[in-house]
């Protein structure tokens, strides 16, 4: 039997207030598929990713993550799915494998874990400093340190390459490819269109949030 | 993968809870300088008068604490709102009612400390004495703390999503907190000048209940809330 796609949207539509976000967009992502998405800002990108993540529900329409219905099997699909966004979903105030370590503890894995997590992304388990004083290529990898942790079969990254310096842009690059590597399907919101092209195998445009053939 | 249960993620986090508010010390400082900042004033307020003062001792105790608690209330959502780190946890996923949970047992932990360390300030400060036996005080505080947790938490998370968030807070929560106020500072009167026709007890109950019901809401309320 055949498995289901790792993402399936039929004619999804997100309003806010009187701003239509996305209007009816249907798309199918294979799974161990790595999509491109390309649009100018407020074209819908960050919002198709947070209705895939369930961070927000669609106005209208029908999300299927690796077969699950988001809006009634909304836990299992969290479950299924990683989101790399603009915030960094940690605490300030603790260090960077403190933060791991609530993770790990939450889905169940040894504390261990972390530790290996941060190694992955080169920061180092020793540095007891707080987040707040981490450079925003640290905070990026530490946020890719959460994906790796997690090990989500689907991976949604809005925006990875924002305030990387070059050398950031390449090492961040060799662990998406890692993440691919390992089978995981890839979503990548990006205007670093260079990059994006060499990690993803299909792409989608999006305009006023309408699918455009690319 | 299998994710921990209710209890155990409640346990996660309430620890992360408590390492944050510990980390920034700052914001405690700001509480407790606060909160006896509030029981001097009160105390200047009505002037010389010893015997009013004594007399409502208990009245000023929750009042210093109803006060600090928005404060401590407000900024345990503003921790979660500087990168979105409510939203991560709901994205693990971690289950709502241990977010509730953790989060209305940390406040209630911070209240606490800072209604113990009120006590022997109202003793100096208004000559006071504590007539009934010490841990009748304790409990009082503790059940009157997570009475003001418990709707705090809540209406914390309601309220952190409005703009106008440090003045809907109070609005919300002080007129639903009537009730614990009076029973805790009528119980804490008693304490502190005795209980001839023992009715401590009927306020402990009125206070326990209060606690029974916020709690309950708040774990059946707090996954909607949060969720968008």
């Amino acid at each position: 039997m055949e498995l289901p796609p790792a993402l399936q949207l039929h004619d999804v539509s997100k309003r806010y207030g009187a701003r239509w976000a996305l209007v009816r967009l249907s798309l199918t992502v294979k799974r161990g598929t790595a999509l491109l998405l390309t649009g100018h800002n407020g074209s819908g990108k960050t919002t198709l990713l947070r209705v895939l993540a369930t961070a927000v529900r669609p106005s209208s329409g029908q999300v299927q993550v690796l077969g699950l219905d988001a809006s009634r099997e909304t836990e299992k699909v969290r479950a299924q799915v990683g989101l790399l966004s603009h915030a960094n979903f940690v605490y300030e105030d603790l260090s960077g494998l403190e933060n791991l370590e609530v993770l790990a503890r939450l889905l169940g894995l040894p504390v261990s874990s972390a530790q290996t997590a941060l190694e992955r992304v080169s920061l180092s388990a020793r540095d007891d400093r707080p987040i707040r004083t981490y450079s925003a290529g640290m905070r990026r990898r530490l946020a890719l340190a959460r994906l790796f942790l997690k090990q989500p079969p689907v991976a949604l990254l809005d925006e990875p390459f924002v305030e990387l310096d070059p050398s950031g842009v390449s090492e961040l690059e060799t662990r998406i490819r890692e993440l691919h590597a390992a089978g995981t399907t890839l979503v990548l919101a990006t205007h670093h269109i260079e990059q994006g092209t060499q990690l993803c195998t299909d792409r989608l445009h999006l305009e006023q949030g309408r699918s455009i053939a690319a | 993968m299998r994710l921990p249960g209710l209890l155990a993620s409640t346990w996660v986090l309430f620890r992360k809870d408590l390492l944050v508010e510990w980390r920034s010390r700052s914001r405690i400082n700001a509480l407790v300088f606060f909160s006896l900042a509030t029981l001097l004033l009160f105390s200047f307020a009505l002037g010389p008068d010893t015997a009013l003062l004594r007399r409502n001792a208990g009245g000023y105790l929750w009042l210093a604490l109803l006060l600090s608690s928005v404060l401590a209330l407000g900024e345990s959502f503003r921790v979660e709102r500087e990168n979105a780190t409510l939203e991560g946890l709901r994205l693990i996923p971690v289950d709502s009612r241990a977010i509730f949970l953790s989060k209305g047992l940390a406040n209630a932990v911070l209240l606490i400390g800072l209604g113990v360390l009120l006590v022997p300030v109202l003793v100096a400060l208004l000559d006071v004495r504590v007539v009934l036996p010490w841990p009748r005080l304790l409990g009082l505080i503790v059940l009157g703390c997570l009475a003001i947790s418990a709707p705090g938490t809540l209406y914390g998370a309601i309220a952190s999503h409005a703009r106008a968030r440090d003045v809907l807070l109070p609005l919300l929560l002080f007129p639903v907190l009537i009730p614990a106020l009076v029973a805790a500072a009528k119980g804490t009167a008693l304490v502190l000048e005795g209980d001839p026709m023992e009715q401590f007890h009927s306020w402990v109950a009125l206070l326990a209940s209060f606690d029974i019901l916020y709690w309950g809401l708040g774990v059946v309320l707090f996954p909607r809330v949060v969720e968008e």
